[in-house]
């Protein structure tokens, strides 16, 4: 059975004069467990709001979001995630912001940071314990917020560009570190990306959406073995694929 | 706004980096501060005796540090009683528009309504200067302390008001979303623990503003009669204007500005303290 599932959802922005924005028309998905999903498209397909409206953050106009076939309604524990800008909380530790869920659940201050623990070891910053945000790299934070939103146990996790804003060298480090993380904690990923070596690198399953209004154009499953190798020609032909796919998405419009 | 927070959590600066050795900043800090605080003393001192030469129009500075003497420990000296009792008005003040400025601001920076509903009467009160209330304070609270601390309590709740209101207006986005996905979906648990840490540097800056005008308004306040009329570092230096003492006056002008800036530096102190760790080097 999916654990996500993506019905009809059909999401409209109202706009001051005309008619309204179909940012999203359609849109059907299922998703199995464990599995790693990367969403790509160009900048104004729609697949930043898909992931919002799976998270909660917004609301669908039509249709709906099924978690293990229960309908959503707003955010939940249930569902974790990873935004593109820097969302620690800088009045807060490094290990307290890991264990910000569990202080939401009313777990006593000892015991929650004890369980964030695992979690930090997890990212490997276990000698940033006691830092603030700001002293931390933009990679490391960006690992902090992944062991934040996983210390929740969620079902599933969202990433919502969470690389696109660090450089080359370091977002092929995190893409390592997050497929090894994805390995030891068996989670299913949502993960947008407008990046497609990014896409082609990480996902069992590639969603090309095609802008205005945002539907899927082309469901790919990846099946070359982890790690992936950049400079393969099987890695090659992907890429071509998808950037094929998506040009054509982009021309018909 | 940036600059006051800049001013009140200073960055690293060539002053204090640890690359100047002590002795150098001993030098810079101390003795040249000293040094001019000295010169200006001793200017004063001639100017007053030998070209003034009258006590009323110019105390010289060993008047001064003699009438200091006599009201701090003679014995019809009342300057310990006026601090501890101009202390408690602004105590009075200050509380009071803790307790009513901060959930003022909150409710107004996070409920849109309440924003739209109070913006008008706030803007409304606001300009009135707060010394035009000491009428109404006098013929509300009687002659009482309470009178003069609500004087206080007018010049110091905007800046509370407004600073928070700013502080939990300009709370990133990004926070609150990330509160809610972690399961902070309550407006009073994103307000205790999201909304109030972020606005914290706004909170603060507008406390100090607010201090700063409050301890102006006390002695406003107590000249014009509020507060019982016996002790208060404002009512007695219109005492001994009154008695002609102009030694005493320069006295107490003193007194109020060394205890102004004894008041800001504790606060700056342990706000700093508190909030330091996560707040310098903050982009």
């Amino acid at each position: 059975m999916s654990v996500v599932s993506v019905q009809h959802v059909t999401k409209l922005f109202a706009r001051d004069e005309g008619e309204p924005t179909i940012a999203l028309k359609d849109v059907n998905l299922e998703i199995e467990e464990k599995q790693f999903i990367c969403i790509v498209g160009a900048s104004g397909c729609g697949k930043t709001t898909l992931l919002r409206i799976i998270a909660g953050l917004e609301t669908t106009t039509e249709g709906a979001i099924l978690l293990d076939g229960v309908p959503v309604e707003g955010t939940d524990t249930d569902r974790g995630m990873v935004f593109q800008e820097y969302s620690l909380f800088p009045w807060k530790s490094v290990i307290d912001n890991i264990a910000f869920s569990l202080e939401m659940q009313g777990i006593p201050k000892a015991e929650r940071r004890q369980m964030a623990e695992k979690y930090l070891k997890i990212i490997h910053l276990e000698q940033f314990r006691d830092a603030y945000p700001h002293e931390l790299s933009g990679g490391m934070r960006q690992r902090v917020a992944i062991a934040r939103a996983l210390a929740n146990d969620p079902k599933v996790l969202l990433m919502d560009e969470p690389f696109g804003a660090l450089d080359a060298q370091t977002r092929n480090v995190m893409q390592r570190e997050l497929l090894e993380i994805w390995a030891e904690t068996q989670k299913t990923i949502i993960f947008v990306t407008h990046s497609v070596d990014e896409a082609v690198f990480l996902a069992d399953k590639i969603v090309i959406l095609s802008p205005r209004p945002g539907k899927i154009e082309e469901v790919i499953s990846v099946d070359l073995p982890r790690m992936r190798d950049r400079t393969a020609p099987k890695f090659a032909e992907f890429r071509k694929h998808i950037l094929e796919s998506m040009e054509k998405s982009a021309i018909i419009r | 706004m940036r600059t006051d927070r800049e001013i009140y959590y200073p960055a690293r600066t060539v002053e204090n980096s640890p690359m100047r050795t002590t002795k150098r900043n001993t030098y810079r800090n101390i003795l040249i501060p000293l040094a001019s605080v000295a010169a200006v003393i001793i200017i004063w001192q001639i100017v007053a005796v030998y070209v003034v030469g009258n006590t009323f129009k110019l105390p010289s500075f060993t008047e001064v540090v003699a009438a200091f003497m006599t009201d701090m420990f003679g014995s019809r000296g009342t300057l310990p009683e006026d601090i501890a009792v101009s202390l408690y008005h602004f105590a009075i003040g200050m509380a009071a528009s803790l307790i009513i400025g901060i959930p003022t601001g909150i409710c107004m920076g996070w409920f849109r309504d309440l924003d739209i509903a109070l913006n008008p009467i706030v803007e409304i009160i606001r300009p009135i200067p707060p010394l035009a209330w000491i009428p109404f304070a006098i013929i509300w609270f009687g002659l009482t302390h309470a009178a003069a601390g609500f004087i206080i309590f007018i010049g110091a709740v905007f800046p509370i008001i407004i600073n928070t209101y700013t502080g939990f207006r300009n709370v990133p986005k990004v926070f609150i979303e990330a509160g809610k996905v972690l399961g902070c979906t309550k407006n009073t648990s994103l307000i205790r623990k999201i909304g109030f840490p972020s606005a914290i540097p706004e909170i603060t800056a507008g406390i100090r503003v607010s201090m700063g005008i409050g301890w102006m308004c006390l002695v406003g306040a107590e000249i014009f009669g509020a507060g019982t009329g016996k002790y208060g570092l404002g009512k007695n230096l219109w005492t001994y204007y009154n008695l002609h003492q102009m030694d005493s006056v320069v006295v107490y002008m003193l007194v109020l500005g060394v205890i102004g800036i004894i008041i800001d530096i504790l606060f700056r102190h342990y706000v700093n303290k508190q909030t330091v760790r996560w707040q310098n080097n903050m982009e």
